[in-house]
């Protein structure tokens, strides 16, 4: 008997250490059972779902701020009025670059007077035609400044259309709220609408993944217009960027672009 | 149901779940990033339209084209400009930073008038309306009263059309006091005068010398027109071309010349005339040059083989007689030497005498006015105005002495004797000048003796500055006119310094206007016609534009295309019609001034017991030390041992060092008979023993932080010295005197 106490004893200093003196070890665990089980799993899923609510819901109405454009614009009544669609006011200048949101020179045109009676278009000739003020249109697809982008290569040599960045804002009529990041200053589109980053359409989200996933998709094509792109090399070339001039298809640390490396799309 | 610790736990286990299911901490991490290329110290490039504009820098005599790029409205950078022939695509650190002096916050922005005391820097924002026709009642006054010539103008320079609106508006206002900032130009244009019979600039054709024997010019440290010196330089190291400096320190043009030849300072022009006896002894000059077209040559000869013989002149230089002997011939014997002086960058003109045994040189080997020689370039006939009327009082104000004492029996000879003005209104022998305008100088700064020109400057009861920068002269102004800076005005820019042929640049407004300034020459003639009369008959231009553009006439389109003129039609005179002196020849000892007056040497301020030592100025391309200081990109460039904190360093023989108790780094005070400046001492192998040099183009009390207070004035150390023949500052140094601190 005293054997058996002594092996009891034992497993219970194994198992516990504590309480020894008091309960025998069966009871123990008995009681340990009834008194947690349930509260433990429920603070659990309390916590997965305050979280999950904080991440997916509250976080992004804390993240962006929302700001109104100094003053509204209807797309498709301007389209409606120009020949060349999009670039007749987002136009190439003469050395190649791309002029982005229009200045008001464009503008002054037809608007050095006051056009319909529309409370936008009299505040537009009034605040900046006449005060010759630039607007300070707040830009959805601002990219931030470490990034080199360059319309030209994509819509002039690849032949793009404008919606499968911009989507269909051409159509719009009236300008959406912008949503600026409180940490970066850059606009919601960028990162996209769904916080969670998914995306429906090529539109939806202007990461660095997006550019890869459309030049990996096209990588053939790209390749046969003889353009080097850096994303299609990467991934032909991955040895070469992990371990540069090893690969013998290797040509010099810069596998990516045979050149500049990151520096072609990252200043 | 009880919450414990086990409960708490188990609710932060289900939140760090949550979270990572949750966009939270991949989002954060992302946006944190981005945010640190958000920090707002980080300069970010305007995006927006490019475009390039061809101008001309003003920022020294130089003359170099520029092509400023902007992005919309903003210059962004300024380049050389590309095809020109001044600089061809390259520029110089000052002038690559000119875009801090537009946007930086040194400029006038308004016309202000003074409140407080003269240089306390109160002011009061006026009008332009007001501010000329103040400045017009001022004038009227004195001119009522018959005091017109009382009126003096510094200008920074005589040529060109705003230089010349001046001088029509004192000649038609009555009064001869017009000057200019003095350089070695001064001597030079003297030099040509009497020697040459010639009205004109010198003009170097350095890119096809091969031989430069330079007296102590800084051909790589701003002498010139610094860029194309740069480019010479470049050509002489491809074709094999020599450069011989001759200074007492090791300059940067003397690390990279061919030879450097230490020489104790002031002695250049005895070096000279012994490299001229060597010639003459061995016959190695230009027989055909000397025989058919030069005059006084055995009188001069005469003279330097008598006094000027090797061995007095190695004693005199501290040169071997064996070294002189083998510069002169190898001088001699190059296919084309060339020799230049002006110190440094050239901003004093030196001694008479200097340049004259300098370019005397060049007459020996038969180099005047020939390919990879000195040229005497005439200054570009395009401004042709109507000759102004003058009333009663003009021509009265006109008759009177100039202030100065140029074109005096005295000193016949010179034009301008900037140097000499301040001793003229402080000893107050010959009138009182009662009004005095500054445009395109800095003279409380660039002139010698700066307490001599501050006691000057306070004794005129009206002064105006038409700078459009806060710089010394401004601050102790009555009045600021600020001028548009060289990136906002229109301005003809005639032939930069050295050039060998007539070139003219045309400044364009890069940017509109910053500030409310004002046009200078827009302001004289506003000027002229609130004073109404004779005066604003003699200004029919509306304004200064229309007066460029009429008086470029069809030079004018090709401008604006091209950003300068050059002259096509130049040609290098023969020798039979180059020389206009009294002989129709050159003179080696010219009949206008007694002979053999001018080959006199010229000695410096201080006595040798109290002031043991030599104290000479040094010139860099890193300090600019004219009109405008060094803007803060150019500050940034001055090595830790030119400049440390607010310290200055001297520069100092580590034997004359030894012999003072100073160590590298230690403080010193400098003493000369003008005035004290407390220093730090830099050992350097490469300054002859017994001398000190210091750095020109700090100590300013003007302009932003990055300059102001930072280091030492060498004005304020030195005081002019007068040239006998020419009355130009031939100051080279001051004796001194070096003790701890």
């Amino acid at each position: 008997m005293s054997a058996l106490d002594d092996n009891a004893k034992e497993i219970a200093e194994d198992a516990g250490g504590e309480g020894v003196a008091t309960s025998s070890p069966e009871i123990n665990q008995k009681e340990q059972d009834n008194r947690s089980e349930g509260p433990i799993i429920l603070f659990f899923i309390l916590g997965l779902f305050a979280s999950l609510i904080l991440g997916w819901i509250i976080f992004p109405k804390l993240l962006y701020s929302k700001k109104k454009q100094p003053i509204d614009f209807n797309h498709v009544l301007h389209v409606a009025e120009v020949e060349d669609g999009c670039e007749s006011c987002h136009f190439f200048r003469e050395d190649g670059t791309y002029s982005g949101v229009p200045k008001l020179e464009q503008c002054i045109d037809c608007h050095e007077e006051i056009q319909g009676d529309s409370p936008d278009e009299i505040k537009f000739v009034e605040e900046y035609v006449s005060k010759g003020r630039e607007v300070p249109w707040l830009i959805y697809s601002r990219q931030p400044d470490s990034v080199f982008f360059s319309h030209a290569a994509h819509v002039k040599v690849a032949g793009m259309d404008c919606v499968t960045c911009h989507g269909h804002i051409g159509e719009s009529e009236s300008l959406k709220i912008y949503e600026e990041n409180r940490i970066t200053g850059y606009s919601r589109d960028i990162w996209g609408k769904s916080i969670g980053g998914f995306k429906k359409n090529t539109w939806d989200r202007m990461k660095m993944d997006d550019c890869a996933e459309c030049h990996r998709k096209n990588t053939a094509k790209i390749e046969r217009a003889g353009v080097k792109t850096p994303t299609n090399r990467l991934i032909d070339h991955f040895i070469d960027v992990v371990y540069p001039g090893t690969s013998k298809f290797g040509k010099g640390s810069s596998v990516q672009t045979e050149r500049d490396a990151c520096f072609v799309c990252h200043k | 149901m009880k919450i414990d610790r086990r409960s708490f736990l188990s609710f932060l286990i289900g939140g760090a779940a949550g979270t990572t299911l949750s966009p939270l901490t991949w989002k954060l991490m992302d946006d944190s990033a981005i945010w640190t290329q958000m920090w707002p110290w980080t300069p970010v490039p305007a995006d927006g339209e490019a475009s390039y504009v061809n101008s001309a820098c003003s920022l020294c005599s130089g003359g170099c084209g520029i092509t400023v790029r902007k992005i919309d409205d903003r210059a962004v950078k300024i380049e050389g400009m590309k095809g020109h022939p001044v600089n061809n695509g390259g520029l110089c650190i000052l002038g690559l930073s000119g875009l801090q002096l537009l946007y930086g916050p040194t400029r006038v922005r308004t016309p202000l008038k003074r409140v407080g005391q003269r240089g306390q820097g109160r002011w009061e924002k006026i009008s332009w309306k007001d501010a000329i026709s103040e400045v017009a009642e001022t004038l009227g006054d004195l001119r009522e009263k018959g005091h017109s010539h009382t009126v003096g103008f510094i200008s920074g320079s005589d040529r060109g059309t705003v230089p010349r609106l001046f001088d029509r508006f004192l000649t038609v206002y009555g009064s001869p006091n017009l000057m200019r900032t003095s350089s070695i130009i001064d001597s030079y244009e003297l030099t040509l005068h009497l020697m040459q019979g010639a009205q004109a600039l010198p003009g170097f054709d350095f890119e096809n010398a091969d031989f430069i024997l330079s007296f102590g010019s800084g051909i790589l440290d701003g002498w010139g027109s610094p860029v194309r010196m740069f480019r010479a330089n470049s050509t002489w190291c491809n074709t094999g071309g020599k450069v011989i400096q001759i200074e007492p320190r090791l300059s940067n043009t003397a690390a990279k010349s061919d030879k450097w030849i230490p020489v104790n300072p002031g002695t250049e022009a005895a070096l000279a005339l012994g490299i001229a006896h060597v010639i003459i002894k061995e016959s190695l000059y230009h027989a055909e040059f000397i025989n058919y077209y030069s005059e006084g040559f055995d009188d001069w000869k005469r003279f330097v083989l008598g006094e000027y013989g090797p061995d007095s002149v190695a004693t005199i230089t501290g040169i071997d007689s064996t070294t002189i002997i083998a510069l002169a011939r190898s001088f001699a014997r190059a296919s084309k030497p060339l020799a230049i002086c002006g110190r440094g960058q050239g901003t004093t003109p030196g001694s008479l005498n200097e340049c004259t045994a300098v370019h005397a040189l060049n007459a020996l080997v038969g180099n005047i006015n020939k390919k990879g020689g000195i040229f005497a370039v005439a200054e570009p006939d395009y401004i042709n105005w109507p000759e102004v009327e003058m009333d009663v009082r003009a021509a009265a104000g006109m008759q009177k002495d100039r202030l100065d004492g140029a074109g005096s029996k005295k000193y016949p000879f010179s034009r301008y004797l900037l140097n000499r003005l301040p001793q003229a209104i402080n000893s107050g022998e010959k009138y009182p000048l009662k009004a005095l305008f500054v445009a395109g100088a800095n003279p409380l700064y660039t002139m010698s003796d700066s307490k001599a020109v501050k006691k000057a400057f306070d004794k005129v009861p009206f002064v105006v500055s038409f700078s459009s920068y806060m710089d010394e002269t401004a601050q102790n102004a009555d009045l600021i006119l600020p001028n548009h800076t060289y990136l906002e005005r229109y301005e003809d820019i005639p032939t930069p310094a050295g050039m060998p042929r007539p070139v003219i640049g045309l400044s364009r407004p890069v940017v509109e206007p910053q500030f409310n300034t004002k046009h200078t020459g827009d302001v004289i003639i506003l000027l002229a016609k609130a004073m109404g009369g004779n005066i604003a008959d003699a200004f029919a231009w509306n304004s200064y534009d229309e007066c460029l553009k009429e008086t470029l006439g069809y030079k004018w389109r090709v401008m604006v295309e091209k950003g300068f003129w050059s002259y096509p039609d130049f040609f290098v005179q023969t020798h039979e019609e180059s020389f206009d002196t009294v002989s129709g020849k050159f003179e080696f000892a010219p009949k206008e001034t007694g002979s053999l007056k001018q080959f006199k040497p010229v000695n410096i301020e201080g006595d040798k017991t109290n002031y043991p030592l030599l104290l000479i100025p040094y010139d860099s391309i890193r300090l600019a030390n004219g009109v405008v200081g060094d803007p803060p990109f150019v500050m940034k460039s001055v090595e830790d041992t030119v400049l440390k904190g607010t310290d200055v360093f001297i520069e100092l023989n580590p034997k004359t060092a030894g012999e003072h108790g100073l160590r590298e780094g230690q403080l010193a005070m400098l003493s000369t008979p003008v005035g004290k400046a407390r220093v730090k001492v830099h050992l350097f192998d490469g300054i002859m023993p017994g001398l000190v040099a210091l750095p020109r183009g700090l100590g300013h009390t003007a302009f932003d932080d990055y300059l102001a207070g930072k280091g030492i004035n060498f004005n304020e150390l030195i005081g002019p010295v007068e040239d006998s023949v020419s009355g130009l500052d031939a100051a080279w140094g001051i004796r001194v005197k070096l003790a701890k601190a």
